[in-house]
């Protein structure tokens, strides 16, 4: 035993969940796959007097299509996620990125709300949520909320859900027509956090240049970051390599790595174009692949 | 102390107790179950030592309280073996291919090679060697091991030498 004291309920249903928060006063955690929780637990980093448990709460779970938008339960299993044909048809990015979550042990009881949740700045879930432009649903006893996951971060592990909140739902938009999406990391071993990560995704018009585009870029800056300047640049122009190359310098640009033993700050800016330059390819690729 | 019952079905067998909350699966499984097969390493979810099926599924049972694990199905290392004892096909394999030194990771190479093979009677060294990338050997070099699954998925017939 390692972990500090805690009280523990397993709660029923979201609102069992979010009448525990509100009674606990900010003294709760809320506990699903507890992958990232139960580390910090065991190392002290993290002392809730309360552990509020929301795993196997059927309303949390589940990935749905409805109109332009992937419906995702927070409490949706990462492994789910990486085995669903849905995801894998409808939102490439995802697909690409989930198999970079950890290992497939974690991935068995980690959950899409939990990694975005928590909110460190190297993880692909909430890279690919800001990516995207993906909609959080919340709910607390007052009642349910919304925010976009572009305004969800403020800093390492640091969000604007207030701690009374639970996110229910992630609504990822799906895009259609000539589409690809790219998503490349490095790190030290595999399943490690990433030094740096980038993700991106683009259309392409009937005659192959770019309708639109998203870029964005993880553990290179306190959280991780959409870089709109940059993807704007490829709009309505053909993806080629000097204007990948162009795009992927704006990108680095915007990041504000820190150094440490894995890399200097510069090694990551670098790295960060790179891995930019990589996912736009890819992405191009996937997309003119489309018929 | 805070405390909880907890009743889980460990290697098919019903078990049940009350616990601290704060008791780590692995740590329940060993002191208060009795089962020590199970290893613990890391304790915060790196080396994979611990690792355990549960309902099925390959876990980390360092990363998981056992309060949260109540009404669940639990395979550690020591369900593997037939019940008289004979070493299931994997385990011949690994002691037949010298898959291990020390021991230490052994558990849990055992279950997540198991759960691999379940999910995919015929996997790729590629994907061998990603079913295994979340546990940690300090002795072997890894290579043994992953000879040792390869030769356990021939024997188990599904794919030819």
């Amino acid at each position: 035993m390692k972990a500090a004291e805690f009280a523990y309920a397993r709660a029923l249903s979201v609102a069992d969940a979010v009448a525990l928060l509100a009674a606990a006063a900010g003294e709760a955690k809320l506990i699903a796959g507890g992958q990232t929780l139960v580390p910090l637990m065991a190392m002290r980093l993290a002392r809730p007097a309360l552990l509020v448990d929301i795993d196997g709460i059927a309303e949390l779970n589940g990935i749905a299509m409805v109109g332009d938008t992937l419906r995702i339960g927070a409490g949706t299993r990462q492994a789910e996620i990486e085995r669903s044909g849905l995801v894998g048809r409808e939102v490439r990015l995802l697909a690409l990125a989930i198999g970079h979550v950890g290992h497939g042990q974690i991935r068995n009881r980690g959950t899409i709300g939990g990694s975005i949740a928590h909110g460190d700045p190297a993880a692909e879930l909430p890279l690919v949520a800001v990516t995207l432009g993906a909609t959080l649903l919340t709910e607390t006893s007052a009642g349910a909320g919304e925010i976009s996951a572009r305004d969800f971060y403020l800093g390492p592990m640091t969000t604007t859900l207030p701690a009374d909140a639970l996110i229910t739902r992630i609504d990822l938009p799906i895009w259609r027509g000539r589409v690809g999406a790219g998503f490349h990391e490095m790190s030290p071993r595999r399943g490690d956090f990433a030094l740096a990560a980038a993700a991106a995704q683009v259309e392409l018009d009937g005659r192959g240049r770019c309708r639109r585009a998203v870029i964005g870029v993880g553990g290179a800056a306190p959280t991780p970051i959409a870089c709109a300047d940059a993807a704007r640049l490829l709009e309505g122009r053909t993806l080629d390599d000097t204007l990948i190359a162009a795009a992927a310098s704006a990108a680095a640009a915007l990041t504000e790595p820190a150094s440490d033993s894995h890399g200097s700050a510069e090694y990551r800016r670098r790295l960060t174009a790179v891995l930019v330059a990589r996912a736009l390819k890819d992405a191009a690729t996937m997309a003119r692949a489309v018929p | 102390m805070n405390r909880q019952a907890v009743r889980l079905t460990v290697n098919g067998k019903p078990w049940h107790g009350e616990v601290p909350t704060r008791l780590t699966l692995v740590d329940c499984l060993r002191e208060e179950v009795g089962l020590t097969g199970t290893h613990v390493g890391c304790e915060h979810g790196v080396c994979g030592a611990c690792s355990v099926l549960l309902d099925g599924e390959p876990v980390r049972s360092c990363l998981m309280f056992a309060v949260q694990a109540d009404g669940r199905a639990i395979t550690t290392v020591e369900g593997l073996a037939a019940p008289d004892g004979a070493l299931s096909p994997l385990q011949d394999a690994f002691w037949e291919c010298h898959a291990l030194q020390c021991g230490y990771c052994t558990p849990g190479m055992l279950i997540a090679a198991h759960a691999l093979i379940a999910r995919n009677p015929a996997p790729s060294d590629g994907d061998i060697r990603e079913a295994l990338a979340g546990n940690l050997c300090r002795c072997t070099g890894y290579q043994q091991i992953v000879d040792a699954v390869r030769l356990a998925r021939r024997r188990m017939g599904e794919v030819p030498p």
